[in-house]
């Protein structure tokens, strides 16, 4: 937001103009080297990806090389191998739930802080701010235990715990990503006008009314900028699936790649091909959603 | 259209709050007009606010600060994780025998981690600030700049774990092919070697990191009031001189939050690791090393919290930093 609000002005401005030249084409020169330089691994792996393992290992050309034939046939592989659909599945069972489920509650938090004054707002906020900067292995052993122990409704958890359950594994990112979204959302509903809750009021409307219908609509860019970096941080989760769920066949996309891993023998072209697959959709956000994964970001970041 | 909405209502009122040098929270005068709204709240309302406010609560602090503190008491007992009648108190013995090198891999742990931190510190977060600096001025292209070195951060450490394998591996990476080492004996296994693989880790990691930190740092100098620069170049200063001395110090609330970002990150550290090796010769860090203890068949519930309470230990102190200054507004 603080990028979106400052940049008009920004622009209007007329940087000197002289000294101009030369020094133009050295930092050009050094931006376009660091760029291919960072682009490189991505590169290398789309690269490698496309060219069979029989031109470029063992005896054959290398991998350094070009020539032989080029194709998308590891990529079939990859994909059939190791069942790539079902973890893609897996994935979105815990993605799309924990997404929605963290804005929601975080939306719910963020109004009652931000629009009507407690005296443990502030105290609210940092314990949801100090829980999400918590390095996750903190709180691992004893969740591990709790998730074995904890009976569940057998509706939500075919053994009757959290423990190698969906639901386990959608409220934990529940319970860690409240932090940085409430923070975000309380910082911009505090922007929005109070006068528009008084209009509720005298509309006749309740407090959820209120939340639901004047200010959850108009937190919409926030929201969307939240959806697009949680999504990209629950799929790239890979530490609470690796813990919390033992069997093999639930656990999300991330983890399967290992499977590509032979144990004597890896083919890297093939390993190429998966982990280009894996990525596919965070790279689809990064391309299409970059302004708002980039807004999200800053918005906690930067406040007003 | 929601843009637009927006920016008609909340974004004039924030710029020239700061600068007029009021807190961007809330205004002074707001208080007693919210307090007097508190008031107006039926009984059903004040039911459906503490709703809202009690479920997430509860959850967060069920699944984040219950077992936090459950790590706490457990790091002074010694369990297997089986019945809870079994566990014994045991006093300091955990950390006693962690600080005396009963347990081999503490110490290196702890010294990959500073490693790290250090590496993150003075390497890592000023190349992505230098990026940001350099991408802040108005060059053509900026944007297709700013997209590459951004691009490794949308990617999963575990990804990014993949991805430099292909430029490690003793047989098949990169870099043993130009160099023809690839498959020989002579083939430097980048990940394997402990000499060189926490460094070729960090290289991956900051890789990622530095991108990050551009785009942190990227949007906090375009809310730099131009004004500013203008002035300083008026009277006479260089451009280094002007972000030294005045662009830097204006950008404290996001110094605060990159350089907490960059310990944190630095003591989460994981994926990559665990990637890699499992965290086994010479790539042992702590947070790895908790995580060894509770899986596996060895599950020493006790001496694993010892570890976690290390790690919370040296993460309190930035995360505390971060909450009094960032918090800081909201309490005036």
């Amino acid at each position: 937001m603080t990028a979106s609000a400052a940049s008009p002005t920004h622009g209007s401005v007329n940087h000197p103009r002289k000294r101009r030249s030369r020094g133009r084409y050295v930092l050009h020169a050094f931006l376009i080297v660091t760029s291919v330089v960072w682009l490189a691994p991505v590169l290398w792996a789309a690269y490698t990806a496309l060219r069979p393992y029989a031109d470029t290992g063992g005896a054959a050309r290398g991998y350094v090389s070009i020539g032989g034939s080029y194709g998308f046939q590891n990529f079939f592989d990859a994909w059939t191998r190791v069942d790539m659909p079902k973890f893609f599945l897996n994935t979105m069972i815990v993605v799309l739930p924990a997404v929605v489920l963290t804005l929601l509650l975080a939306s719910m938090v963020a109004f009652a802080v931000s629009r009507y004054s407690w005296r443990f707002n502030l105290l609210l906020l940092m314990l949801f701010t100090a829980g999400n900067l918590l390095p996750q292995q903190v709180v691992i052993t004893p969740l591990y235990r709790m998730y074995l122990a904890l009976p569940i409704p057998k509706l939500v958890s075919d053994n009757g715990l959290l423990y190698d359950q969906y639901i386990g594994i959608i409220v934990v990112h529940v319970a860690f990503q409240l932090g940085f979204s409430t923070f975000v959302l309380s910082n911009y509903m505090k922007t929005l006008p109070k006068e528009l809750n008084e209009a509720a009021v005298v509309d006749g409307a309740g407090v959820f009314r209120t939340f639901w219908e004047v200010i959850l609509p108009l937190c919409r860019p926030p929201l969307a900028a939240l959806a697009t970096l949680q999504f990209t941080w629950i799929y790239n989760d890979f530490f609470w699936a690796l813990i919390l769920m033992v069997t093999g066949d639930k656990r999300p996309i991330t983890s399967a790649l290992s499977g590509l891993k032979g144990q004597f023998f890896t083919d890297n072209n093939l390993v190429a091909a998966g982990a280009i697959i894996v990525a596919l959709p965070t790279l689809i956000v990064f391309f299409v959603l970059q302004k708002q994964f980039i807004r999200g970001l800053t918005l906690g970041s930067t406040k007003g | 259209m929601t843009d637009s909405v927006n920016r008609g209502l909340s974004e004039p009122a924030a710029p020239t709050r700061r600068r007029l040098g009021i807190p961007v929270g809330e205004a002074p005068g707001d208080a007693p007009r919210k307090r007097r709204r508190f008031s107006v709240l039926t009984r059903r309302d004040k039911l459906v606010l503490g709703l809202m406010v009690g479920i997430p609560t509860a959850i967060h602090v069920f699944f984040i600060w219950l077992p936090t503190i459950a790590s706490g008491i457990l790091s002074f007992t010694s369990w297997n994780g089986i019945g809870l009648d079994r566990i014994k108190f045991i006093g300091l013995k955990n950390y006693t025998d962690l600080f005396s090198g009963v347990y081999p891999p503490f110490w290196p742990a702890i010294q990959h981690n500073l490693i790290w931190l250090a590496v993150f510190l003075l390497i890592a977060t000023p190349i992505g600030i230098f990026l940001a600096v350099l991408l802040d001025k108005e060059i053509r292209g900026t944007r297709v700049y700013q997209s590459a070195i951004y691009l490794p951060v949308v990617l999963s450490l575990a990804i990014v774990g993949f991805i430099w394998q292909l430029i490690y591996s003793p047989d098949q990476g990169l870099i043993n092919s130009l160099l023809g080492t690839a498959g020989t004996p002579q083939a430097i296994d980048w990940f394997g070697n402990r000499n060189v693989n926490l460094w070729a880790i960090l290289v991956a990691a900051s890789w990622r990191h530095i991108g990050y930190i551009m785009v942190l740092y990227l949007a906090g100098l375009k809310s730099v009031d131009p004004g500013l620069r203008e002035a300083a170049s008026i009277d006479g200063a260089s451009e280094r001189q002007t972000f030294f001395r005045v662009v830097f110090p204006v950008l404290r609330p996001i110094n605060v939050v990159v350089l907490v970002i960059t310990v944190i990150e630095s003591l989460r550290a994981f994926d990559l690791v665990y990637i890699t090796n499992r965290g086994l010769n010479g790539l042992e860090i702590l947070s790895v090393l908790v995580t060894n203890n509770i899986i596996g068949e060895a599950s020493r519930i006790g001496f694993g919290s010892a570890l976690a309470m290390v790690l919370l230990v040296i993460s309190v102190g930035p995360i505390i930093y971060y909450l009094t200054r960032s918090l800081k507004d909201d309490a005036a």
